[in-house]
């Protein structure tokens, strides 16, 4: 078995799920009941009419959090590599990589003191 | 891969190895259509046999029956006991049930939108279940980079519920997508780091190869690094929205987060790919820290494929034990549970890790009871890190108080409970 042997089931496992969903909805469709009414297109909103508009700002918080995953997520990025690797390479990259997990654990800390990691 | 001892024979009737069974199909199938057809055919018995053995009969009567009986149980209920004997055909009349269900779009929704979320849902839970080994030979996929592809598969429910709830045009959708994106950003990164602390020890992120690795050493990760699966445990549940941390369709603040606006079988296919999900995270639990279809020998007698079942349903199980006894969590609690608790344990887990397998290569040694040696002073300092972090951050026991009190934060108050007695 080659190494495309393995992805080729991995892409029939996108057909396979695309195909289940599709068929799924449109035997719901042939199967269930159709019937297009005012009412009952209204978005729920607890069985009153909705106020305002529908798309709703979101708190800047969400944001927040969104920039502080991009750096972490970023220094999971660099340590991947280094996970498998590093027994083959010398000594000293280990020391790096801690040198590397701290610098990243200052910004961290810092972020935890401007209390970005508070959801206020 | 080299070649290792096993008693499985090459007979198709043995059932300890399942791929001899395959192996004939494929050799019926290579007579008949040539290579090509050997090629294409055999993903597909692979399929068709995971189908048939495990992720059918599992999705069903685990998943759905299961989980709905257990769950009535521990709320002293009775659980589904009306459809066939004891309830058991339960799953399919709630399949026919939503098959014949309007399946409805609101008025301004997005529909292009709102009808590809099922698929982006749905397709990533069915190419998680083809990288899981089930025996030896018995895996559809062994790709290389396994642990890589199920942190990747793992994230597609979050942009598959973003796009849910961003379509149905309702401002409770939107807070519900809002918030799975902010949950599962925040529960990632803790997740990749354990994850690749168990990937420093093997040295592989192959799944097959991290289960032969723990079967040579003759132990599992889960005695190595312990508190790598707890927090595994915790963020693939936030991840998946299982219930104690499922804020994102917490009912009792909006409605139904994201699904609000879904009926019939596009909600349906979000609840069936939910147990899906979360049942191919059992799988990955079972193969990377319980050493998958191996039993520290057995798996000589006993077929591998149902040892690992049986793993799956074991941690399949503690899922849903967490789902029926824990309260829900506040979204803030949960933010600053992920970053300020979490992550700098997995940090710390992870360059604890690599010093350990460090030590091990450098040092030369052979003996696989160092890595025993090694677990229990990272169970001791599992436990002491967990205590005091917790200490550090202020955590702390709920209090029990003399009489019932107004608590500010929550809005409620906190009960006398009478069984404790005055402290």
């Amino acid at each position: 078995m080659t190494l495309y042997d393995q992805w080729l089931a991995v892409l029939l496992a996108v057909i396979v799920g695309t195909v289940l969903v599709a068929v799924a909805l449109i035997a719901t469709r042939l199967i269930g009941p159709y019937a297009r009414e005012r009412a009952k297109s209204v978005s729920y909103e607890c069985g009153m009419l909705p106020v305002g508009r529908n798309w709703a700002q979101v708190h800047v918080r969400y944001y927040l959090i969104a920039i502080l995953f991009l750096l972490f997520d970023v220094e999971t990025v660099f340590i991947v590599p280094w996970a498998i690797t590093f027994t083959e390479m010398p000594e000293f990259v280990l020391y790096y990589m801690v040198a590397f997990i701290v610098i990243l654990s200052l910004g961290l800390v810092y972020a935890w003191k401007r209390g970005v990691l508070e959801w206020r | 891969m080299e070649e290792r001892d096993s008693l499985a024979t090459d007979n198709w009737w043995d059932l300890r190895d399942l791929s001899n069974i395959a192996g004939e199909i494929l050799d019926l199938a290579e007579r008949i259509g040539g290579n090509e057809l050997a090629f294409i055919v055999s993903p597909i018995i692979g399929f068709v046999a995971a189908f048939l053995i495990f992720i059918l009969p599992t999705q069903l009567f685990l998943g759905v029956y299961g989980e709905r009986k257990i769950i009535g149980r521990m709320q002293s209920r009775y659980g589904p006991n009306r459809v066939g004997p004891f309830g058991l055909l339960q799953p399919i009349a709630d399949a026919v049930k939503l098959l014949t269900k309007e399946s409805y779009t609101p008025r301004g929704a997005d529909i292009l939108v709102m009808y590809t979320a099922p698929i982006v849902f749905v397709a990533p839970a069915v190419m998680l279940m083809a990288v899981i080994p089930f025996g030896p030979n018995m895996v559809i996929a062994d790709i290389p980079v396994a642990v890589l592809y199920f942190l990747a598969m793992a994230s597609f429910p979050v942009i598959a519920s973003f796009m849910a709830g961003w379509g149905s045009n309702n401002k409770y959708s939107l807070f519900g997508a809002m918030r799975i994106v902010a949950m599962t950003l925040s529960y990632e990164v803790p997740l990749v780091l354990v994850l690749l602390g168990t990937v420093v020890i093997t040295g592989t992120m192959s799944l097959q190869d991290m289960v032969w690795w723990q079967s040579d050493n003759n132990i599992w990760l889960v005695f190595i690094a312990p508190v790598a699966l707890v927090i595994f445990f915790i963020a693939v549940s936030a991840e998946l929205n299982r219930t104690p941390v499922d804020i994102a369709e917490a009912e009792s603040e909006i409605v139904a987060g994201y699904l609000t606006e879904y009926s019939g079988m596009k909600w349906g296919l979000f609840y069936g790919m939910d147990i899906a999900y979360a049942l191919a995270s059992a799988c990955f639990a079972a193969t990377i820290f319980f050493g998958g279809w191996s039993l520290f020998g057995l798996e000589q007698w006993v077929p591998p494929w149902i040892l690992f079942i049986v793993k799956v349903y074991a941690f399949y199980f503690l899922f849903i034990w967490t789902r029926g006894t824990l309260p829900r969590l506040r979204i803030d609690q949960l933010m600053k549970f992920a970053w300020q608790f979490m992550l700098p344990l997995a940090a710390l887990n992870l360059l604890l890790l690599a010093v350990q397998r460090l030590i091990v290569v450098e040092a030369e040694i052979e003996t696989s009871a160092i890595w025993w040696l090694f677990g229990g002073i990272n169970l001791i300092i599992a436990a002491a890190a967990i205590y005091g972090w917790a200490k550090v951050l202020g955590y702390r026991r709920d209090e029990v108080p003399e009489r019932p009190r107004l608590v500010k934060e929550v809005g409620g108050y906190v009960p006398y409970d009478s069984s404790k007695g005055a402290r």
